[in-house]
């Protein structure tokens, strides 16, 4: 089956950006950092606020997801056991043993990365649609173990501490310093992702996704390149946990281990551009929008209304825009690209 | 001690039985369009309601209403692929799993619309109570649910093995091109495949609904191990589904009686894990 579906595939075009369409990309991302940096300034309401915070953190989580499910390929449907073990990890050491809540939040992703390696070694025997239903059974067993461990909670969870707040203790009542480390966050995340892309291990992910059998004649290590950016992916996705943690000051299994999160993390990059830098931070942008404002329209109701607009909106954006927002932009460029390139006769590139 | 064994043995094979119908519908999806349907849960769930429904406002009898579930479940999935999974055949895994995941929240959303999200259970079926057979309770409920879905089974069995239209259906799971050049037209059997593969869901939520309670949600209780009994059963295997199905039924049962209720989900995934390490291609699949 699998060796079939690789010679009736098309081959894809090399996902290399023309420099201009890539130039035109970096000053939008830097130009929106900057407008992002003045977002608490110009937004003071504290839902607003929140909201904010919210397309960060969904995005810091697409952006993640997207190095193994983007990149890579590898479509894993079950990061938020990652999520969930960031989350733990860092509020058991910090409300429990009083570790320093930023220390605990690295130890939390590191703790996910081992876990990370330890499942991706036997799960990357599968391929495709098996790997990603391994994937999901692994992120039921750890919320399944969770909900039964008493020490961790339980069903119930946990809470963290707010009788102390600032920056050591990683609490604040207002919402602009959460804002401010959610957004330090996903530059982070961004950045590692930068770098992976512009390094060999960028290659090899590609390699890995789009001619695995080739990449594997010429000497690649599929195994070792799939685990470290499994890996990568599992860390800072539990980073996203923890700050979750820090944030609500409460976690459940239900709420950082749920498989709508999981889902929720490989959409974001899909609606956005699956693959691209950019595009898991366009499509959280998206994303939360649309479920926060039908939730404020419709939620009330109680009668699933803000569900139907959200699925609808799933499958439209899966139906017809299956390469996300970024990749329906390129298609345009590469389009008037063509056309330019005709009138001007080789001058151009 | 040994009838507690043979009593957790019964009704794990009982409900397995229902699992294995469950997953007969996904693998035979899957077997001709190599597609993962995640809102396989919620044929079964329309299922539970269209019996609910005849039964509360026509007094008419899950059991008797059967085949016009099945009738509603075939239509709906044949309607299903014509509008949104007919555009996805060639599209690529994610947006595929993306689609069926869709649409399994938009099915969840409209009952929820529809039916509000109360749990709703039919009280007064003919097939209620139980009885004891030498020693071992047996529910009514659920031995007539077990009954059915080895009928409904069988029958697919042989429509897929004994009739042209079966006969073509394989084909196209066996290998499209050849089936197109033998005239069979691929559309047709996708759509046939969903119709059926939602009719035999739809069938296992009308067995279900005398004894299972009723509400938009209720198909996560059977999505996840649906997709174990497919992948043990080997994808596109009727009969390996029905074998796995009745595997995973006794196994969820023996495990929860073992280690708690609330581990069982977790043994049985455990189990699907093992088993995909070293079979990737599932239990009774070919390499």
């Amino acid at each position: 089956m699998s060796n079939n579906a690789v010679i009736s595939q098309p081959v894809e075009p090399p996902q290399s950006l023309p420099r201009k369409t890539a130039n035109i990309g970096y000053v939008l991302m830097l130009a929106s950092l900057v407008i992002a940096l003045f977002v608490p300034q110009f937004v003071e309401s504290p839902s607003h606020q929140n909201i904010a915070i919210l397309i960060l953190m969904a995005a810091q989580m697409g952006v993640a997801w997207n190095i193994v499910g983007g990149y890579a390929g590898q479509v894993s449907l079950g990061q938020a056991a990652f999520y969930g073990i960031g989350a733990y990890t860092s509020t058991l050491l910090f409300a429990m043993f009083g570790l320093n809540p930023w220390l605990a939040m690295v130890a939390g992703g590191v703790v996910a990365a081992l876990i990370s390696i330890v499942i991706g070694w036997s799960c990357f025997r599968m391929k495709g649609h098996y790997f990603a239903m391994a994937t999901i059974a692994v992120a039921e067993i750890i919320q399944i173990i969770f909900t039964n461990w008493e020490y961790a909670g339980g069903a119930v969870g946990l809470t963290i501490p707010m009788d102390r707040q600032g920056w050591d203790v990683f609490v604040f009542a207002s919402k602009v310093p959460y804002y401010y480390i959610a957004l330090g966050l996903l530059v982070l995340t961004l950045l590692a992702n930068l770098l992976i892309e512009r390094s060999y291990f960028g290659y090899y992910f590609r390699a890995i996704k789009d001619e695995p059998d080739a990449a594997r004649s010429l000497g690649v290590n599929l195994r070792k390149y799939k685990l470290i950016a499994f890996a990568v992916s599992s860390f800072f996705t539990a980073l996203g946990g923890s700050f979750y943690a820090q944030k609500e000051l409460y976690i459940d299994p239900a709420s950082v281990l749920g498989t709508g999160l999981s889902i929720k993390m490989a959409l974001v990059s899909i609606l956005g551009g699956i693959g691209t830098l950019f595009g898991p931070v366009l499509g959280a942008g998206i994303l939360t929008l649309i479920d926060e404002g039908t939730r404020a329209l419709f939620g009330g109701t109680g009668r699933g209304t803000d569900l139907i607009i959200y699925a609808a909106l799933i499958i439209l954006v899966a139906v017809y825009y299956p390469n996300g927002v970024i990749g329906g932009f390129k298609s345009w460029m590469a389009r008037r690209q063509a056309v330019q390139s005709q009138v001007a006769r080789g001058e151009h590139q | 001690m040994s009838e507690i064994l043979i009593q957790t043995l019964v009704s794990g094979l009982l409900i397995g039985l229902i699992y294995a119908l469950v997953a007969i519908g996904l693998t035979m999806i899957f077997g001709v369009m190599d597609i993962i349907n995640f809102s396989h849960g919620e044929f079964l769930m329309f299922g539970m309601y269209s019996s609910f429904w005849m039964y509360s406002l026509y007094a008419l009898d899950p059991m008797f209403t059967l085949p016009l579930t099945a009738l509603f479940l075939f239509a709906l999935g044949v309607v299903i692929y014509k509008l949104v999974i007919s555009k996805i055949t060639n599209a690529p895994m994610v947006s595929q799993i993306f689609t069926t995941f869709g649409l399994m929240l938009l099915f969840r959303g409209i009952a929820q619309f529809l039916w509000k999200p109360d749990f709703r259970t039919i009280e007064k079926s003919m097939v209620s109570g139980s009885f004891s057979l030498a020693g071992i309770q047996v529910g009514a409920p659920q031995l007539t649910a077990g009954i059915g879905a080895i009928l409904v089974t069988v029958g697919v069995y042989l429509f897929i093995t004994k009739t042209r239209l079966g006969a073509a259906l394989e084909a196209t799971a066996a290998d499209k091109e050849a089936a197109r050049l033998m005239g069979i037209d691929s559309q047709k059997m996708f759509a046939l495949a969903w119709g059926i593969g939602a009719a035999c869901a739809g069938v296992a939520g009308g067995l279900l609904s005398t004894f299972f309670p009723i509400f938009p949600d209720v198909g996560a209780n059977f999505i996840l191990i649906a997709f174990v009994v497919v992948n043990l059963g080997g994808f596109g295997s009727i009969v390996g589904a029905l074998i796995a199905g009745i595997l995973v039924g006794v196994i969820e049962v023996m495990g929860g009686f073992l280690l708690g209720p609330q581990y069982k989900l977790a043994i049985v995934l455990v189990l699907f894990l093992a088993v995909l390490m070293f079979r990737p291609q599932g239990l009774m699949g070919k390499a």
